[in-house]
C-alpha cells in the first residue's frame, strides 16, 4: 500500500504525538523515521513539563498541552514525577516580576504562588543563602520522553498505523514523498522532523540551538523541585550569543540533571568543555553543594528554533496537503500533545481549541 | 592549575614507564599520568607486603628519575593539546606537544548466574585488591578463567596466605600444552613458567573447566563447575574469574584517534611507528591490543622515542616489537574462549550491574543506544564499560562511544576555572 | 615496602586497622562483605579491583560514591557502606 491519509515524517515526541492523534481521529497513517523513535532532541531533553508565561501564545499552547499530559500521570514508562517548578529570584528586582507572572499563569488556569526568602530556604535547603525568594508552580512535572514517544507510536501502530523505520524521506513531491530507496508514498504529508526540517523545506527557517546537560550519580533528596532561575526565560528568548541559565532537575532515580546552555552555530554534537564550565559555574552559584557531587555523563541536544521562538503548527503556504509541526525550541515535550491535537484539528477542518494563528507557518512565509 | 609538557604519557604501566623514560632521557619535559597513587599499572602494581618485582622497580626508578610523576590523576576530558585531570587537590589542565597513550587494558568479566555476589571478582582484580591489603589469608579461593594470568594470580594469592582450592583453565588440555611448548622457545618465559609451576605445586590445575554459576546468600559461598565429566561443586569465599583483557581505548577515542574494530573489542589503531591517526599522538601496549608486558615495554620505548623525535632509535626496535606481538598472538590463540562461556547468563542474569538490567531486558533492541534509552543499560557509573564489554563479546552491540567525562568526576572539576 | 604504621579508621562505626598503603576496600573487607546495595537491592562488593566497575562505592567522610579500591586508607577516615 502506498496511499495514506497522512504521512508523518519524523518520530520524535512531536511526530509520535501527531501519529497518535491522527490515528485516534481515524486516519490511515504511515510514519517514517530514519533513526530511533524519540532518538533525537527527544532523547536529549530534560522532559520538563513546564508552564512558562513569557509568551502568551506559548502559554496558551502549553496550558492546552499540560492538561493533556495528565493522561500520562499513571503510565509507568512515562516516569511522571510531579515535583513542581520553583522559579528563583536572586534579588528584589527579580522578585518584583513575580506577581505579574502569577497573574498571567492564573489567567491560564495554572496555579502559582509567591515564595519569600525564608520559605524558599525551607523548601530547598540546598540553595545558596541570600536569594530573594521565588515562585512555585506545583503542577509542573518531569517525564521520560523517549519512553513516551515509543508508547505513542505503539498506540498508533495498534490502531493500524504503518511504521517505516530506518527509512528516510529523500524529497517532497506533489501529492506525497519519495523515500531514500525510491519508494513513493501518496498522501497529505506532515513534517515533524525537528531540526532537519530545512533538508526538505528550506523556506521555513529552523536553527539548531545546542544545549548541554550534566547528570550526576544518585543523591536522593538534595533537591525536590525542578529549580530554574528567572533569568532562564531571557536565555531562551534571547539573541544569538551563547548563554547559560541555572536549571536543575531531580530525577526519579535520585540523580540530578543540571543545565542549561544555549548556542547557535555549533553543529558538533560533542560537548564543549568551556560551555560546560560556564553552565556549571552558574549552577553552583545557586546550588553550592553541587560542587561535591559526582557527574556521570555529559550530553548535548539541539533545540529546533524559529525566529520568534514559537513552533510551526499548520499548513505550508503555496502547497497542497503539506503540513508542519516543528520548531518547539525548549518546549517540545511540554507542548507535544497540544501541538498534535492542534495540527490534526486543522488537518481535518475541525475547529481547533486554540487560535492557530500565532503558530502558522504563513506568518514567516515569503 | 595549568602545566605544560613536551610529552604527556597517559598510564604508568610497563608501556607508559618505558615511554616516559625514553622521552625524558632525550631531554623532553615529560609528565607521567596515572590514576593510581603509585606507578606500575596493573601488572606491576605495588604489593604492600612484597613490593614490586625487579623489572618493575627498575622501570619505575628510571621513569620517575626524568619524568614528572603525576599520580592520583584521573584524565576526565581531552582537547587537542590539553588534558583535564582530576586530582585530590583539585583540577589540573595539562598542556602537551606530544601524547603517548599507554592506557592499558581491563579484564573481560563475563556474566553467569550469581556473578554479582560479593566475593566474585575478576582474576587480576583479586590480585590487585590483595596487593593493596585485601584480607585473603585463610580464605578459600577458586581461580578461574583463561590464560597465563591465572597462574600469576594464583601464585600471588598463595604468597598472601590464600587457600587456593583449584585453578580452572577453560582452554582444553591440548591447547594449554601447545602454549607450554611455545614457552620453551623463549628462555625467559620458560623460566617464568617453571617458577610458577613450582610455586603452585599441590594446587589442582584443571583444563577444559569453567565456573557455570556462583551461589550464596548475600555473599559467595560456593560455585558450580562445568567439567568434561559433569558438574562439580566447591565451597569457597572468593572466586577470581577473568576471561582475558579489553583495551582501554576511551581516551584515544575521545581525542578522535581511529580505532581498530576488527575484533569484538576496539583497540587503538596505529601505524608501524605506533603513531595514531592524530598527529603527535602515539599509542603503546595493551591499548593497541592485548600483547603482554614484553610487547608493552618495547612499544613504550618506541613511542617515547618517537615522541621526542628519535626516529632512528625507535625504528631499530621494530623487529623486537613485531616479535613480541607475534608471541602474544600465539598465546592468545591458545586461550580463545569456549563458546559456552558466552551463553552462561540466563535471561534473569544481570548484565548491567550499575542499573540492574538483566540480559532478558535487552531482547528486541537492535542497537545499544535504543536498548540504553529504553532499559537504562549503560547509563550508570561505569559508563557502559562492563556491560558494553560483555555485550560486544556476545556479539549483541558495539561498545558505546566514549565521551567526556571519561570517568565520573567531581562536578567542581568541571565547574571551576 | 611497607614502612609506615598501621592506619586506624572506622567502617560502619567499627574500628578497623589496615597496613599503611592499603586502600579503603581492604579496610571495608575486614568489616563486611557488602560495600553497597544495587538499584534492585542486591548486595554488592568489588568486581574489577582497578576502578572501572564502580561496584565498590562507599561513603567516605560524608562524600558518597567514592571507589574504595582507588582511595588510600587514611587515619581517622569514617567509611560507610550501604550494607
Amino acid at each position: 500500500m502506498t496511499s495514506f491519509d497522512l504521512i508523518v515524517v519524523g518520530l520524535g515526541v512531536v511526530g509520535a504525538a501527531c501519529a497518535d492523534a491522527a490515528t485516534e481521529a481515524g486516519l490511515r497513517v504511515v510514519a517514517i523515521e530514519p533513526g530511533g523513535i524519540g532518538g533525537g532532541a527527544t532523547a536529549a531533553a530534560m522532559g520538563h513539563l513546564v508552564a512558562m508565561d513569557d509568551d502568551a501564545a506559548e502559554l496558551a499552547l502549553s496550558r492546552y498541552s499540560l492538561a493533556l499530559w495528565e493522561e500520562f500521570a499513571d503510565l509507568p514508562q512515562a516516569q511522571f514525577s510531579r515535583c513542581g517548578t520553583l522559579w528563583i529570584a536572586r534579588d528584589e528586582r527579580e522578585l518584583g516580576m513575580i506577581d505579574a507572572k502569577i497573574t498571567r499563569l492564573a489567567a491560564a488556569g495554572i496555579a502559582a504562588s509567591r515564595v519569600d526568602a525564608a520559605e524558599l530556604a525551607r523548601l530547598e535547603p540546598a540553595l545558596v543563602d541570600g536569594l530573594a525568594g521565588g515562585m512555585r508552580v506545583p503542577a509542573d512535572a518531569v517525564v521520560y520522553p523517549p519512553a513516551i514517544a515509543q508508547f505513542l507510536v505503539d498506540r498508533a501502530l495498534a490502531r493500524g498505523a504503518t511504521l517505516m523505520q530506518g527509512r528516510r524521506v529523500g524529497a517532497l513531491r506533489k501529492g506525497g514523498v519519495v523515500l531514500d530507496d525510491g519508494t513513493i508514498l501518496h498522501g497529505p504529508t506532515l513534517l515533524t522532523t525537528g531540526c532537519a526540517l530545512g533538508e526538505l523545506l528550506p523556506q521555513l527557517t529552523l536553527r539548531a540551538r545546542k544545549g548541554h546537560l550534566v547528570i550526576t550519580d544518585r543523591y536522593p533528596s538534595v533537591v525536590r523541585h525542578q529549580l530554574l532561575e528567572l533569568g532562564y526565560a531571557a536565555s531562551a528568548h534571547g539573541s544569538d550569543t551563547a548563554s547559560v541559565a541555572f536549571n536543575v532537575q531531580p530525577r526519579p532515580t535520585g540523580q540530578l540533571l543540571v543545565g542549561s546552555s544555549r548556542e547557535f552555530d555549533s553543529t558538533s554534537a560533542a560537548a564543549s568543555m568551556p560551555m560546560v564550565r560556564r553552565m556549571l559555574a552558574r549552577a553552583v552559584e545557586f546550588l553550592p553543594g553541587l560542587r561535591s557531587l559526582q557527574a556521570l555523563r555529559i550530553w548535548t541536544g539541539f533545540r529546533p528554533t524559529t525566529a520568534d521562538g514559537r513552533p510551526y503548527l499548520g499548513p505550508v503556504p503555496e502547497r497542497q496537503d503539506l503540513w508542519v509541526a516543528a520548531g518547539h525550541e525548549g518546549l517540545g515535550v511540554t507542548t507535544a500533545l497540544g501541538s498534535a491535537r492542534l495540527l490534526v484539528d486543522q488537518l481535518l477542518g475541525r475547529i481547533p481549541r486554540l487560535d492557530p494563528a500565532p503558530y502558522l507557518p504563513a506568518r514567516v512565509w515569503r | 592549575m595549568a602545566e605544560r609538557y613536551d610529552v604527556l604519557v597517559c598510564g604508568a604501566g610497563p608501556a607508559g614507564l618505558a615511554a616516559a623514560h625514553a622521552a625524558a632521557s632525550h631531554g623532553a619535559r615529560v609528565g607521567l599520568i596515572d590514576a593510581q597513587s603509585r606507578p606500575g599499572g596493573q601488572i606491576w602494581r605495588h604489593d604492600l607486603r612484597f613490593g614490586a618485582g625487579r623489572a618493575a622497580r627498575r622501570a619505575i626508578a628510571a621513569a620517575t628519575r626524568g619524568a614528572q610523576w603525576l599520580g592520583g590523576a584521573q584524565i576526565v576530558a581531552a582537547e587537542p593539546g590539553e588534558l583535564l585531570v582530576e586530582r585530590a587537590e583539585g583540577a589540573a589542565h595539562l598542556g602537551y606537544e606530544r601524547l603517548v597513550i599507554a592506557t592499558g587494558a581491563r579484564e573481560l568479566l563475563l556474566p553467569f548466574p550469581g556473578w554479582t555476589l560479593p566475593g566474585v571478582t575478576g582474576a587480576g582484580a583479586l590480585q590487585a585488591l590483595v596487593k593493596q591489603g585485601w584480607p585473603i589469608a585463610g580464605r578459600r579461593v577458586v581461580v578461574a578463567g583463561t590464560g597465563p594470568l591465572l597462574l600469576a594470580v594464583a601464585a600471588g594469592l598463595r604468597n598472601h596466605g590464600a587457600r587456593l582450592l583449584v585453578i580452572l583453565e577453560q582452554a582444553p588440555a591440548p591447547r594449554v600444552r601447545r602454549f607450554a611448548w611455545g614457552l620453551a622457545k623463549t628462555p625467559r618465559t620458560a623460566a617464568q613458567a617453571l617458577r610458577l609451576r613450582l610455586e603452585l605445586a599441590g594446587i589442582p590445575y584443571r583444563y577444559g573447566e569453567f565456573v557455570e554459576a556462583a551461589h550464596g546468600d548475600g555473599r559467595l559461598q560456593s560455585v558450580s563447575i562445568r567439567t568434561p565429566r559433569g558438574l562439580a561443586h566447591l565451597e569457597c569465599e572468593q572466586l577470581a574469574v577473568g576471561y582475558g583483557l579489553v583495551p582501554n581505548v576511551e581516551l584515544a577515542e575521545l581525542l578522535g584517534c581511529r580505532l581498530d574494530r576488527s575484533g569484538p573489542h576496539a583497540a587503538v589503531a596505529t601505524d608501524a611507528r605506533l603513531r595514531t591517526s592524530l598527529p603527535g599522538v602515539y599509542a603503546a601496549g595493551e591499548a593497541r591490543g592485548v600483547g603482554g608486558a614484553a610487547a608493552a615495554r618495547i612499544e613504550g620505548r618506541i613511542a617515547g622515542l618517537g615522541a621526542c623525535g628519535q626516529e632512528a632509535a625507535a625504528a631499530r626496535l621494530a623487529g623486537a616489537q613485531r616479535g613480541a606481538r607475534r608471541f602474544a598472538a600465539r598465546v592468545a590463540g591458545c586461550f580463545s574462549l569456549d563458546r559456552r562461556l558466552y551463553a552462561l547468563a540466563t535471561p534473569e542474569t544481570i548484565v548491567c550491574r550499575c542499573e540492574d538490567v538483566p540480559l532478558g531486558g535487552l531482547a528486541g533492541f537492535d542497537d545499544g543506544r535504543a536498548a540504553k534509552l529504553a532499559t537504562r543499560c549503560g547509563m550508570g557509573a561505569c559508563q557502559g564499560r562492563i556491560c558494553g564489554d560483555i555485550l560486544a563479546a556476545l556479539g549483541r552491540y558495539a561498545q558505546p562511544a566514549a565521551a567526556a567525562p571519561l570517568f565520573p568526576v567531581q562536578l567542581s572539576t568541571l565547574s571551576d576555572p | 615496602m611497607n614502612a609506615g604504621a598501621d592506619v586506624l579508621l572506622e567502617v560502619d562505626g567499627i574500628p578497623i586497622s589496615v597496613p599503611d598503603g592499603a586502600n579503603v576496600a581492604a579496610a571495608v573487607a575486614r568489616a563486611t562483605q557488602t560495600f553497597r546495595r544495587a538499584v534492585g537491592g542486591g548486595l554488592r562488593g568489588p568486581l574489577c579491583g582497578i576502578g572501572v566497575c564502580f561496584e565498590c562505592r562507599v561513603r567516605i567522610d560524608a562524600r558518597a560514591h567514592q571507589r574504595a579500591c582507588m582511595v588510600l586508607a587514611r587515619p581517622g577516615m569514617r567509611v560507610q557502606t550501604r550494607g
